[in-house]
């Protein structure tokens, strides 16, 4: 082999050497088409198949799509997924940007702490941050419960009404601290050299955060709101686990994503919950893959 | 502004503002309150939980009390899902980033056949949520027989498309063309070239991904809800929530205050390992960042 390789003509090494590449990004590719692509293919064939009285398994071509998409419950649940993404999203990126300004405007005591602090609730797992919440939520010994009887009043956040909302607290919760670091991580590598061209210019400090930081924070901004848009979506860990304590509040087809797991495990109905999952795989990945476009282009 | 007094290594010092750390303040007060209100709740027993104010310690101590309670109820089967959970955090978290590790590298700095396709896949796959998997995974994994084992859990735990993403972004940056080159020439072999020379420069890369994919596994619930039935097998999360749903269901067999010890013995190791790493976090994702 040595030998073969050493009166190898340089083209042939090239060659060899292109092949290396494979090597190393093989087994991410193996376990990548087990556990992402073989499945995304079961399920689109699953959704083309129905399980009926008479006949048993049988092709039914689009019928599981066109009842997804009469089906009040599936539009239920979608507007739902849509109200927390255009409700609580602005509010917590909002939250997080100007976290991360502050955080990098150098005018912040113990800015190291705060950095730290507001993020360690990323850390804490989606169970114990419901469970807490959900603890804190309750009217009968909770906080709100003391505060309830402190003011005289019965307000109750796991009521059918407002439990949204309580769900976008405990996201906002969650995920301010990690969306605030993203954006800090992207304001930590401007070039100092901008920052002082604007001094010299007499620019403050509103104008240095427009001119300079905010085009600056776009692609972290982009990403930041790609994984939000995911995350609404998908939305299932939270009211799933809220449920147990607000079982009126929260029906089984809260979001789309509870509604394929209840249609799978509650109703065995795999086609029709994989149905409901390749709907919504392929409208996050369309809305994201527009936000994307839409914000690597120069003007927004 | 006035108050800007020098300029050192492209940083600004400035005068700091009480105001702005006063209303900083409040993001922290909102970020922490909860895990005060776990801690000062953990040292209750389930009489005083159920009638103190939440946000204050009352009645006994007897944190230490909880603790024995939480890891012997039912034969010490919350020791056992910690002991899972480290099991699929280990494997998982390991495995996801070792192989993001090695398929980051090999598209960061080598040219082969197919790249673009493999490219255009794993960009589309990072738009994939994992939750949107989920429910089809098990239905296929059903069909193996995979369901209810282990592997259920850890398997898809070992793609992470945005690990890859980050540590190819990292590795076009850090690691040096001509080094390889070099260590080629040297006579070093492609494996042997990765482990002692890539691996070396990839290190806060390679911290920033773990990190990733520890709190992924660590939190990792739908997945686990969804694969197994068998409790022994569940990691904590969802047994966690398994305790919870048997304090409010029809033959109620409250156990409040364990809920609540577990929860603090659930996140007591994750965030100290996170305390710890944290600031390689930060410069791996910056390093993300500057290539996008």
């Amino acid at each position: 082999m040595s030998s073969l390789q050493l009166s190898s003509p340089p083209v042939m090494r090239r060659t060899k050497r292109q092949w290396t590449g494979w090597m190393f990004v093989l087994p991410f590719l193996l376990v990548f088409a087990l556990v992402l692509v073989a499945p995304v293919i079961y399920a689109v064939y699953l959704s083309l198949f129905r399980d009926q009285l008479v006949g048993g398994n049988a092709f039914v071509g689009f019928a599981n799509y066109v009842e997804a998409l009469t089906d009040p419950n599936f539009w239920d649940s979608l507007g739902r997924v849509v109200l927390f993404l255009v409700v609580q999203v602005p509010i917590m990126l909002l939250i997080a940007l100007a976290a991360a300004l502050a955080l990098d405007s150098a005018r912040l005591h113990a800015a190291s702490f705060f950095r730290i602090a507001i993020f360690l609730p990323y850390a804490v797992p989606a169970v114990v941050a419901v469970l807490m919440w959900g603890f804190i939520y309750g009217t009968q010994f909770g906080l709100v419960g003391s505060f309830d009887k402190f003011f005289g009043i019965a307000f109750d956040p796991l009521a059918p009404n407002v439990v949204l909302a309580a769900i976008g607290n405990i996201n906002t919760w969650e995920f301010t601290g990690y969306n605030m670091l993203l954006f800090y991580a992207a304001l930590r590598v401007i070039s100092g050299d901008l920052y002082e061209a604007a001094e010299l210019d007499g620019a403050r400090a509103f104008q240095v955060i427009r001119s300079i930081k905010l085009p600056a924070l776009r692609p972290a901004i982009v990403i930041a709101v790609i994984f939000s848009i995911i995350g609404s979506f998908q939305l299932f860990n939270e009211p799933n686990i809220l449920k147990s304590l607000a079982p009126n509040s929260i029906s089984t087809f809260f979001t789309p994503n509870m509604y394929a797991y209840n249609l799978s495990f509650a109703g065995q109905q795999y086609n029709y919950s994989a149905t409901i999952a390749i709907i919504m795989g392929v409208l996050t990945a369309v809305i994201a893959y527009i936000v994307q476009l839409r914000g690597s282009r120069k003007e927004l | 502004m006035s108050s800007v007094s020098r300029t050192k290594g492209g940083a600004t010092y400035r005068r700091k503002s009480t105001i702005l750390t006063i209303v900083m303040g409040l993001l922290l007060v909102y970020s922490l309150l909860p895990l005060f209100w776990l801690f000062v709740n953990s040292t209750k027993t389930q009489a005083s939980l159920l009638s103190s104010f939440g946000l204050w310690f009352s009645g006994p101590f007897a944190l230490f009390d909880n603790i024995g309670q939480t890891l012997t109820y039912n034969n010490g089967i919350f020791v056992h899902w910690f002991g899972n959970t480290l099991l699929y955090v280990v494997i998982g978290a390991g495995g996801a980033t070792f192989l993001a590790l090695l398929g980051g590298y090999g598209l960061a700095k080598f040219n082969f056949p197919g790249k673009k396709f493999v490219f255009a896949l794993i960009l589309g796959a990072v738009a994939i949520p994992g939750t949107a998997l989920a429910v089809p995974t098990f239905l296929m994994f059903s069909q193996l027989g995979l369901t209810n084992t282990v592997w259920a859990v850890i398997l898809p735990s070992l793609i992470s498309p945005f690990g890859l993403y980050l540590i190819w972004t990292y590795a076009s940056d850090a690691i040096p063309s001509e080094l390889l080159e070099a260590a080629r020439i040297d006579g070093a072999s492609e494996m042997r070239t990765f482990f002692t020379i890539a691996i070396r420069l990839l290190t806060p890369g390679l911290v920033t991904v773990l990190l990733f994919t520890i709190v992924a596994t660590w939190n990792n619930y739908f997945l686990p809800l969804i694969m197994l039935s068998d409790p022994t097998l569940y990691p904590l999360t969802v047994g966690l929530n398994q305790w919870n749903a048997q304090a409010s269901g029809v033959a109620a067999q409250p156990i409040y205050n364990l809920v609540i010890t577990g929860s603090l013995l659930t996140i007591v190791p994750i965030v100290v390992a996170f305390l710890f790493l944290q600031r390689f976090w930060q410069s791996g994702l910056s390093a993300g960042s500057v290539k996008e």
